[in-house]
């Protein structure tokens, strides 16, 4: 990283509001991190390909044209490396926003995330604050080899210390990552890769609901589909298939995993009596499981039938000509319904 | 500083780093004699007004390690890990740094805690157990005690870097043991330091052991420092038992690094004379005649002996130095007479910034326990009277 000078172009002021405009997630996630940039020169950016590339998802795409050296740079090619000076620069009152460049190539920056980015606020009686972001594209549906398709949120969402958060359409990507970097606290930002590319017409600086609450996308009356990230399209295509056969589902998009908002979902829960929760990753010990158990626990005589997990399979993500078999669909999801009693 | 170590991502215009010394440098020898300037690798002996502070410090932090050690062996402390026969590095680090610098040390390093100012009773917090860490982190400037090996040194060289991209003149030093060069994030740390040009100082205590294992199954290099090479950066190969010589190369690092140099790599040859910690045993695995033998090169004694050569460590002086020795033992064993009074509900206070529902609600459930149990032990009490 070259050093601060005079002539570091800094970039120019984000505009108030821009007219609304059809925009990717990627996109959005790069307006994000800009308009950051440009609100608190604390913010700085890096990490592997981010720099002239721009990002092998290009999220980071004219933000080293535009800040320069100082604000973004290319870190060597080590995950631990890169979570372990962004701790550094935390300390000395940087805003590290840095990038795990697929969901398996976070896991040699395990120990730094959980030994130290989790627990130094704990550990420090609240002296030391990291308030660094660690976005991580994950989950699969992408045609991706072994190591690209992970979805490994259960390990940051049972690790105390840390917030965990995943959205599932640009709105919520541009205004989730503005939260996050503005944050005190430490952020796994998890971007459904699948999803990059989905569009929405958005005039920014959109805001949504607060990161830390889920939001219901679709109001139901007979069944609550709890789905997060990649599965929030699932959920809502599974809905409008089961409303053609008369049955009324709600789908709650979580957002945040860690923490859970457990108002709003057990609302909807408490409503319709029967829920679902859906994700990619594998079942065994997944978030599914303390979703199904914590709900349980706190509406246990709201509901007519047990919790169902609609996941990935207890395998190993599948390689690309296999992935549909892993994956939930909406047939799949209907299928599991029909396996409740219904009276 | 004698080497010209200006990195470049060019590799063909990047200098060739020489490779460090087969032998440690030192510039006291082992009899308390200056070496000749000649073997000296271009280091000054620094001036004996220098080199009494570092002794008075020295003695300080000796007389602060032994009594911690006897508190522990009480029971008094859950643990503790000496650092006695290393004063030479830990207080050779400290002097080298300025105010603004920052420390980041390991589990091992209490006693650099200490001549950086730090009162005893907070370096002792997370060794009664208390707390996992307990001082002021940005009046001294010295990150928590890390006890994962190696990943302080990630972290030295993020706090360097973010000095270097304000512009700031600080600089990191970072404190690892040999162990600790066998773990992947210090070799992520040499090098992403060498490549980003940190003003950061890496200080290996080769104190020859990892709890039992010894260097030669630790790495098959001759030396810890010529690892450096590797990373482009300067490593230099001292004796860790000489305060002038680690104090002489540390403060040139140090220099180098704020003027724009980048890192260095120190190797300071040591031993360490107690167990790893109170629940070790070393005479499973190490000769006492090793013990003792390293007992004959201890850095405490070797520079009295030059001192007194050279007629400034007077009978005045070392009395006074004695004296504070022995006040800060006493406020030591003073501090543990307090007992702290921690709120277990405290537990739920500092884990996020951002409050959160459940916490809340693990709080009041834990706080009405302990409710429970105090009005029932009342009753109890009550009924007993």
């Amino acid at each position: 990283m070259t050093a601060h000078n005079s002539t570091t172009h800094t970039g120019t002021a984000a505009p108030a509001t821009r007219p609304a405009a059809p925009m990717t997630m990627a996109a959005a996630l790069n307006a994000a991190i800009r308009d950051a940039m440009v609100d608190d020169p604390s913010v700085v950016l890096f990490g592997e390909d981010v720099g002239p590339l721009g990002g092998v998802f290009r999220v980071t795409d004219g933000l080293y044209a535009e800040f320069g050296e100082t604000r973004v740079s290319d870190s060597p090619l080590a995950e631990s490396g890169i979570i372990g000076t962004a701790i550094g620069m935390a300390i000395y009152g940087l805003r590290p926003v840095v990038e795990m460049q697929f969901d398996a190539f976070s896991y040699p920056a395990f120990e730094q995330i959980v030994s130290h980015v989790a627990k130094m606020r704990n550990r420090t009686r609240g002296r030391i604050q990291l308030p660094i972001v660690i976005r991580i594209p994950y989950a699969g549906d992408i045609g991706g080899v072994e190591h690209h398709s992970d979805s490994s949120e259960a390990y940051w969402a049972a690790t105390p210390g840390l917030t965990g958060v995943t959205p599932s359409n640009p709105a919520d990507a541009y205004s989730m990552l503005r939260e996050a970097i503005a944050s005190d606290d430490p952020v796994i930002f998890m971007e459904p890769k699948s999803r990059y590319w989905s569009k929405a017409e958005l005039a920014l600086p959109v805001r949504t609901a607060p990161m830390n609450q889920a939001v219901v996308v679709r109001e139901g009356a007979d069944v609550t589909l709890i789905a997060y990230g990649p599965t929030v399209k699932t959920a809502i295509a599974t809905a409008e298939l089961a409303s053609e056969e008369g049955l009324s589902i709600e789908v709650i998009d979580l957002r945040s995993l860690s923490p859970f908002d457990d108002e709003t979902v057990s609302a909807s829960v408490r409503k319709t009596s029967r829920a679902a929760v859906i994700h990619e990753a594998a079942q065994f010990g997944g978030y599914g499981a303390e979703v199904a158990a914590r709900l349980t626990e706190r509406n246990f005589y709201y509901l007519s039938a047990p919790i169902l997990r609609i996941t990935g399979f207890d395998i190993p993500y599948p390689s690309p000509k296999l992935e549909e078999y892993f994956l939930p669909t909406p047939d799949r999801i209907l299928a599991a319904l029909g396996t409740w009693e219904w009276s | 500083m004698p080497h010209d170590c200006v990195m470049s991502l060019n590799v063909e215009s990047a200098p060739v780093i020489t490779q460090p010394a087969p032998t440690p440098l030192r510039l006291i020898d082992d009899a308390g004699l200056a070496v000749d300037p000649s073997e000296a690798g271009g280091f000054a002996l620094p001036s004996p007004e220098i080199l009494l502070g570092l002794y008075r410090r020295m003695v300080v932090a000796r007389r602060f390690d032994v009594q911690v050690t006897a508190l522990t062996r009480q029971g008094r402390l859950a643990t503790y890990p000496s650092a006695l026969g290393q004063e030479a590095c830990e207080i050779a680090a400290v002097a080298s740094l300025g105010a603004l610098d920052w420390l980041f040390p390991t589990y091992r390093d209490s006693i650099a805690l200490l001549t950086r100012g730090v009162p005893p009773e907070d370096i002792l917090a997370s060794f009664r157990g208390e707390w996992h860490s307990g001082y002021d982190y940005y009046q001294h400037k010295i990150a928590p005690q890390a006890t994962p090996l190696a990943t302080q040194a990630l972290h030295a060289v993020g706090l360097a870097t973010a000095s270097k991209l304000k512009g700031d003149h600080t600089v990191a030093l970072t404190l690892l043991g040999d162990g600790a060069t066998s773990e992947g994030d210090a070799h992520e740390a040499f090098n992403f330091a060498a490549v980003w040009q940190a003003p950061v100082v890496f200080l290996v205590q080769n104190n020859q052991f990892a709890i039992s294992v010894p260097l030669d199954k630790q790495m098959a290099c001759r030396t810890i420092a010529d690892k450096a090479i590797g990373y482009g950066m300067p490593g230099y190969f001292v004796d860790g038992n000489d305060v002038a010589a680690m104090y002489a190369v540390v403060s040139a690092a140090v220099d180098t690094a704020r003027n724009g140099g980048g890192p260095s790599l120190v190797e300071g040859l040591t031993y360490r004379m107690e167990a790893h910690t109170n629940s070790d045993d070393p005479t499973r695995y190490r000769d006492s005649s090793d013990v003792d033998a390293w007992r004959g090169r201890d850095p405490i004694e070797r520079l009295e002996k030059y001192l007194v050569s050279v007629g400034v460590l007077t009978d005045a002086e070392r009395a006074d130095i004695t004296r504070e020795a022995e006040d800060l033992a006493a406020a030591t064993r003073e501090c543990m007479t307090r007992t702290a009074v921690i709120d277990p509900l405290e537990l739920f206070e500092h884990v996020y910034a951002t409050p959160r529902t459940a916490l809340a609600e693990q709080r009041d459930f834990l706080a009405n326990e302990i409710a429970e149990h105090e009005a029932a032990a009342a009753k109890t009490t009550g009924e007993s009277a």
